[in-house]
């Protein structure tokens, strides 16, 4: 799988590791939301088929994080 | 000898001495094992791996499910693909093959390559499209799996063509040719895996196209009838490149079985071979091959071959005859090849009037051609009866074979269905068609067949098996190429590795890093060096390789900020010229790692990590400064090869850090525990930490790489007089965890928190930072989690296996509970006795009371401890 890094273009997938679901935000407060709420955030992550928004980070080129779309059916990208 | 007199491709004035069995016998420049071993009449190749019936040569190709062979370390080879070398030993298989245990010794490489047209298949349609794609100065690349270009025009009066087309292919430059190459798995953006067979080793390609041509070409099929096995039956196609191709006869009095027009041209080039046609046996005229018997010679050796077939009308009954005959040339039609098709999740559709499956949707940027798009022309397959299995007398199945690799017949397809399973998945798994080495190339489609046949469905509607890499077997050694041994990983060394070489070190892995794990002097064992290493740091002074720690430099005006939110402790209070331990938790409040935090100059600071979680914190950090606290101003630079750490350690460590740096105030309250200072000796610039690991006095003294060797000889030197002694990692493992030190990821696995691990002072309650929300859920929270506590086993000298389970009664029931684990255990010079550390559910409510850890035959029993075992109130550490 080819993967752009905003920095270096097109790479191999072997370059970067992947950082899950770009969809879960922190919350802002972490200390105001409940115990349900708080679990939810931390051990909750969609599992699509289909178009999946992700974290990756090139971290054996630049160590950029960034955010793409991926196809989990058919790998095909698209740029967030 | 079966060798025609002419014609072929072989070149019959170099002859090639080779081996089969132990028997010696001769072939041509230009065979492969296959051609050779029918042109010296050797029928029976291999015996078949369930029921042991001899098989002979089926192919002329990769789609051999027969003719099976070890050749040297290759377990698994076949003879259709071996090119003939002077001294050539292969053996045949006897049903499995055997892993050789001798090393591997042939030489494997890796290429990367990249183009803008790679086309797979060098047969007329690939070569046509090479052509094309060269023309416009592209890269191109064409590979092919055979020994020379030209697929089923070898052989074929293609010979001129051939010639030009290959002459014009070779004049671009940025076109590659690549012989005896095979592409075995598509991936995806059209990433091609290529394995290349050369003379004693091979070359795996990986090329990134632009665009894939797949010119595949076409698999023939066999009809299944009863006994369809012997040696001497092979697809027609296979016949015809055995006397073209190679100048061989295959047999003396042939049978052609078809169902379609392909096997036309087929009569007449036997008979030019000398090869009397006994018989064409047409479904499409009403007649089929019923079944097959044996020729009289009977038994092993060069019997169990074909002696002759039983032709029937395909309506049943009427008159039989009996026609003898050693070589029976079958098809049943042509399969596209689109496994690579396949992998790239191109989707496939039957058609009906090439009773075959096509290609259908093709993905982006993959185009399909020649044969494999379903021109099946060029096979001459012409009007074909789709027709699939010769029903026997008596409903016996047991010989009709669907997958001749696998030994599975139509009997053991009709008992899947019997089971109720439906799916050509569940068919596949349950008989293994089509798991066999060669993929089932010449099995999957009948398969489909029989299945759609008995429930009735059409055969679009079963569908193929998923087509998945690799296409061909491919030996671990190509896929590991040069990447073993010492190339197996990066290795990293310290810079004082010389020295620790020179001296002796046993070392150890850690990560990539090459360790000391200990110096043993004379003939010592590792018990006994590290004891002796043990008491040198806490009666005198020892020193040890630290440079191995992950060291993270942190800079900018939002550092503090930063470190606060990173680690569970705060770092606004630190001042330059100090450093301070620092724990660090993931988002569930679990540990992650640890280090100390140094604060160097103004919005300059760094942070060590552990050996092995170097790379991941750095990662982590990364993530928070540039997910989501994008405000923060802090860069972070990864410098843990910049610095060499040498930890010098023990009561007399001061003395030997004095006779390095004489002008720095060392007494206590000058440079007291936790703080930093510059200096030099001898020229090298140094900075001094008062950091200790081991719980005694001790200086962790750094500086630039390149000066790390001359820096560790100095102390040497400095430390002779009180007798320095050099330690490894085992020796720092035992003084680490007298003192309750843990590590992460030893004591902690990721369900642990710094509570659990009795070190709730390090929680700031002032501030925020990463796993605080998680310590109040209600399960991070429980009583009655694992917690950190310390084991003496009763027994003083027996030694707990890390990782043994610990239980409450010695003798209890199975299955009985178990209440935790031991995370470290040793034996300690200091405690004249063996220690250990465990996690205990509820450990600190169980203090003084009795665990035991049921073993092998044996229960040590051991009384629960605090998980401080030496100078708990840090008066050596502070001194």
């Amino acid at each position: 799988m080819l993967i752009p890094c905003p920095w270096c273009g097109d790479r191999e997938d072997i370059e970067f590791k992947y950082g899950g679901s770009a969809d879960v935000a922190y919350p802002r407060d972490a200390d105001a939301v409940d115990d349900a709420t708080w679990a939810r955030f931390v051990f909750f992550r969609p599992n699509p088929k289909g178009q999946m928004t992700e974290r990756w980070v090139h971290t054996a080129g630049c160590r950029r994080w960034f955010t793409l779309v991926r196809d989990t059916v058919t790998h095909q990208i698209t740029t967030a | 000898m079966s060798r025609l007199a002419s014609g072929g491709r072989i070149d019959r004035t170099r002859p090639i001495q080779f081996s089969f069995n132990g028997t010696p016998y001769r072939g041509y420049e230009g065979d492969n094992l296959a051609s050779a071993l029918l042109a010296n009449d050797v029928r029976v190749v291999a015996n078949s791996v369930t029921y042991g019936r001899p098989r002979g040569v089926f192919s002329a190709g990769v789609e051999e499910p027969n003719a099976l062979v070890q050749v040297g370390n290759d377990t698994m080879l076949r003879a259709t693909q071996v090119g003939l070398v002077d001294g050539l030993e292969a053996i045949g298989l006897n049903g499995r093959g055997r892993l050789s245990l001798e090393p591997d010794g042939h030489r494997y490489d890796k290429v990367y390559a990249h183009c803008e047209v790679l086309v797979i298949g060098g047969g007329r349609a690939g070569i046509t499209a090479a052509l094309e794609a060269g023309q416009t100065g592209d890269r191109v690349i064409l590979v092919d799996e055979q020994a020379e270009f030209g697929g089923r025009l070898l052989g074929a009066g293609w010979n001129d063509w051939l010639e030009t087309s290959l002459g014009a292919l070779r004049s671009p430059p940025d076109v590659r040719l690549l012989t005896r190459a095979t592409a075995f798995g598509h991936y995806d953006q059209n990433l091609v895996l290529i394995a290349q067979r050369l003379p004693n080793g091979g070359r795996l390609w990986q090329a990134r196209a632009k665009r894939v041509v797949l010119a595949t070409g076409a698999h023939e099929r066999p009809l299944i009838f009863a006994n369809n096995d012997r040696p001497g039956i092979m697809l027609a196609g296979a016949a015809r490149a055995y006397v073209n191709r190679y100048g061989v006869a295959p047999g003396k009095r042939a049978v052609i079985f078809t169902n379609n027009d392909s096997t036309d041209a087929l009569a007449g080039d036997l008979k030019r071979a000398g090869i009397s046609v006994e018989a064409i046996v047409d479904v499409r005229a009403g007649e089929a091959v019923l079944d097959t018997f044996p020729s009289p010679a009977g038994g092993g050796g060069q019997g169990g071959g074909l002696g002759g077939v039983t032709i029937a009308p395909l309506t049943g009954g009427g008159s039989r005859r009996e026609v003898e005959c050693d070589l029976l040339c079958v098809s049943g039609g042509f399969n596209p090849t689109l496994h690579l098709f396949s992998q790239a999740q191109g989707r496939l559709r039957y058609d009906e009037a090439l009773a075959c499956f096509v290609p259908d949707a093709a993905p982006p940027n993959v185009e399909v051609v020649g044969a494999a798009a379903g021109d099946l022309g060029g096979r001459g397959q012409g009007t074909i009866m789709p027709y699939w299995v010769v029903p026997s007398d008596g409903q016996d199945w047991s010989t009709h074979f669907v997958d001749l690799e696998r030994d599975v017949t139509v009997a053991d397809v009709r008992r899947a269905l019997s089971t109720g399973m439906r799916s050509v998945e569940h068919v596949k798994r349950f008989t293994t068609i089509g798991t066999g080495s060669d993929q089932g190339k010449t099995a999957g489609i009948n398969e489909t067949a029989i299945i759609a046949t008995q429930l009735g469905q059409p055969v679009g509607a079963v569908g193929v098996t998923t087509f998945r890499p690799p296409y061909v077997p491919v030996s671990f050694g190509l896929m590991a190429g040069r990447n073993r041994g010492d190339l197996f990983e990066p290795i990293r060394l310290t810079a004082m590795h010389p020295w620790h070489v020179a001296h002796g070190a046993v070392f150890e892995n850690v990560g990539q890093w090459k360790r000391p794990w200990y110096f043993p002097r004379h003939d010592e064992d590792i018990e006994t060096a590290v004891l002796r290493e043990c008491r040198a740091a806490r009666e005198g002074v020892a020193v040890m390789d630290a440079s191995t720690l992950g060291k993270i430099d942190i800079q900018g005006p939002d550092a503090v900020e930063f470190l606060n939110r990173m680690y569970t402790n705060a770092f606004d209070t630190l001042k330059i010229g100090s450093c301070r331990y620092g724990l660090m938790c993931k988002v569930d409040g679990m540990v992650f790692d640890d280090g100390v935090v140094m604060h160097l100059g103004p919005d300059h600071w760094l942070a060590t990590t552990t050996t092995g979680g170097a790379a991941a914190v750095l990662e982590w950090m990364e993530e928070w400064l540039q997910t989501e606290w994008t405000d923060l101003r802090v860069r972070l630079t990864s410098v843990t090869d910049h610095w060499a750490d040498v930890a010098v350690v023990g009561p007399r460590s001061r003395d030997v850090v004095r006779g390095l740096f004489p002008k720095l105030p060392l007494d206590p309250e000058s440079f007291p525990f936790m703080a930093i200072r510059e200096s030099e000796t001898a020229g090298i610039p140094v900075r001094l930490h008062r950091i200790t690991f081991s719980g005694e006095l001790a200086y962790e003294l750094w500086t630039q790489s390149w000066y790390g060797l001359a820096l560790w000889e100095a102390v040497m030197a400095a430390g002779e007089p009180f007798a320095i002694t050099p330690y490894g990692t085992e020796a720092m493992h035992v003084l680490r965890a007298e003192k309750g030190y843990i590590i992460c990821g030893q004591e902690t696995d990721g369900t642990v928190t710094p509570q659990d691990l009795g070190m709730s002072w390090i929680l700031s309650k002032k501030k925020a930072f990463i796993g605080r929300r998680s310590h109040r859920r209600r399960d991070t929270a429980r009583p009655d989690r694992k917690q950190l506590v310390g084991l003496l086993p009763v027994e003083r000298d027996q030694l707990l296996p890390e990782g043994a389970q610990l239980v409450v009664e010695p003798d209890g029931t199975i299955p009985t509970k178990m209440i935790g684990h031991v995370t470290s255990s040793y034996r300690s010079a200091t405690l004249d006795r063996t220690f250990a550390l465990a996690m205990l559910q509820s450990g600190r409510e169980r203090l003084g009371a009795m665990v035991y850890a049921p073993l092998n035959g044996h229960v040590v029993s051991a009384t629960v401890t605090e998980p401080i075992f030496y100078d708990k109130e840090n008066v050596r550490r502070d001194s």
